[in-house]
């Protein structure tokens, strides 16, 4: 593909990594990223996507932005309170770099829907803010062999790790079930540092980038956990789970849950 | 030395929001126990019926303990052991 001037000035800092080039760039030009959630994590995970010069970005997301939002929720702002998130998002997004195309759906994410919206997408990446989706996007990402960049957060702390599906763990060879309700304090009701979804949204960026180039290691098969009290970030190993329920040999779970 | 156990910011209500508290060495299920009977309500967070819930990890330095000997893992003095619970928020 052929950049025009202004886009290749707009990509320079790109294309003049030797890792990237313009043979990188063509490649993020071409990706198509679909992204569950447009709250903390979706914001800066797609803001930062949009501004690399991804092809097609789209953001699902029912909510609507809200003040409480704007705390660590980027993409939003007072003029789109009580607008529709995805709405605001692709706003946000499209006056950073028009060259994308954002596709905004205001929907909820379920077992009906899933497969069928996930299918042409290079790369899932889950924002989500409740494990009834995580399950459910993990699962679909399996069963539709689609890598997925999976990050997590509560109050000081961040979850991160990647799926790729046939070669590494999934997200259930990590942890196997979602908690019963109430068995975790809420995120809503626990409270949260407004910089953790940055931090680990922009991770999420950061790896899929790095899965379109086709450059670096991806965080498969490792969880990273970052802690702002203590500034640390650490990686434990996710080792692949011979008997997991979905992603093994002979699965045990061949449809998707709703756990909502 | 003693065994070094990082708390997961969902259970430091239970350690007076300490993130790492000190065990003793003998197996993973002997060591929730004794962190139970200093912090009570903590083994019921980490365990059910004696088993680890399924949607928490524990390490033992950098490694799933499901894949080592499970609630059996011996730890040493020395090790490091990290409980991760599956977090949600986004």
């Amino acid at each position: 593909m052929k950049f025009t001037q202004e886009q290749h000035l707009r990509y320079l800092r790109h294309i003049m990594l030797p890792e990237v080039g313009e043979e990188g760039q063509a490649k993020i030009a071409k990706a198509k990223v679909f992204i569950v959630g447009a709250g903390g994590l979706g914001s800066p995970a797609g803001y930062y996507l949009t501004a690399a010069g991804v092809g097609t970005i789209a953001i699902i997301d029912n909510d609507n932005v809200d003040l409480s939002n704007l705390q660590r929720q980027i993409a939003h702002s007072v003029k789109t309170l009580g607008k529709p998130k995805v709405e605001s998002a692709k706003n946000t997004f499209e006056s950073l770099n028009p060259d994308v195309n954002i596709i905004a759906i205001k929907e909820r994410l379920t077992k009906n829907n899933i497969l069928d919206l996930i299918g042409d997408y290079d790369a899932v990446v889950d924002c989500s803010d409740n494990f009834a989706t995580r399950f459910l996007v993990n699962d679909a990402c399996i069963m539709k062999k689609r890598p997925l960049i999976t990050g997590a957060i509560f109050q000081f702390e961040g979850q991160l790790t990647a799926v790729i599906p046939g070669e590494g763990p999934c997200y259930r060879c990590l942890f196997e079930e979602p908690p019963p309700p109430d068995a975790l304090p809420a995120p809503s009701e626990a409270g949260l540092l407004g910089i953790i979804p940055g931090v680990i949204g922009t991770l999420q960026a950061s790896e899929v980038l790095k899965l379109i180039i086709g450059i670096g290691s991806i965080l498969k098969g490792e969880l990273l956990i970052y802690n702002a009290l203590k500034s640390s970030f650490r990686k434990v190993k996710v080792p692949k789970n011979p008997h997991c329920p979905v992603c093994s040999e002979n699965p045990t779970i061949t449809e998707l849950i709703d756990y909502s | 030395m003693a065994v070094k156990v990082r708390i997961p910011t969902p259970l430091q209500k239970l350690t007076d929001g300490k993130d790492e508290v000190e065990g003793e060495p003998g197996t993973i299920i002997s060591l929730i126990n004794f962190l139970n009977s200093k912090y009570p309500g903590m083994g019921e967070r980490i365990t059910e019926g004696g088993k680890v819930r399924k949607f928490v990890n524990i390490y033992i330095n950098d490694e799933d303990i499901r894949f080592l000997k499970n609630e059996e893992t011996e730890v040493k003095d020395g090790d490091e052991v990290s409980i991760v619970p599956a977090i949600a928020g986004g």
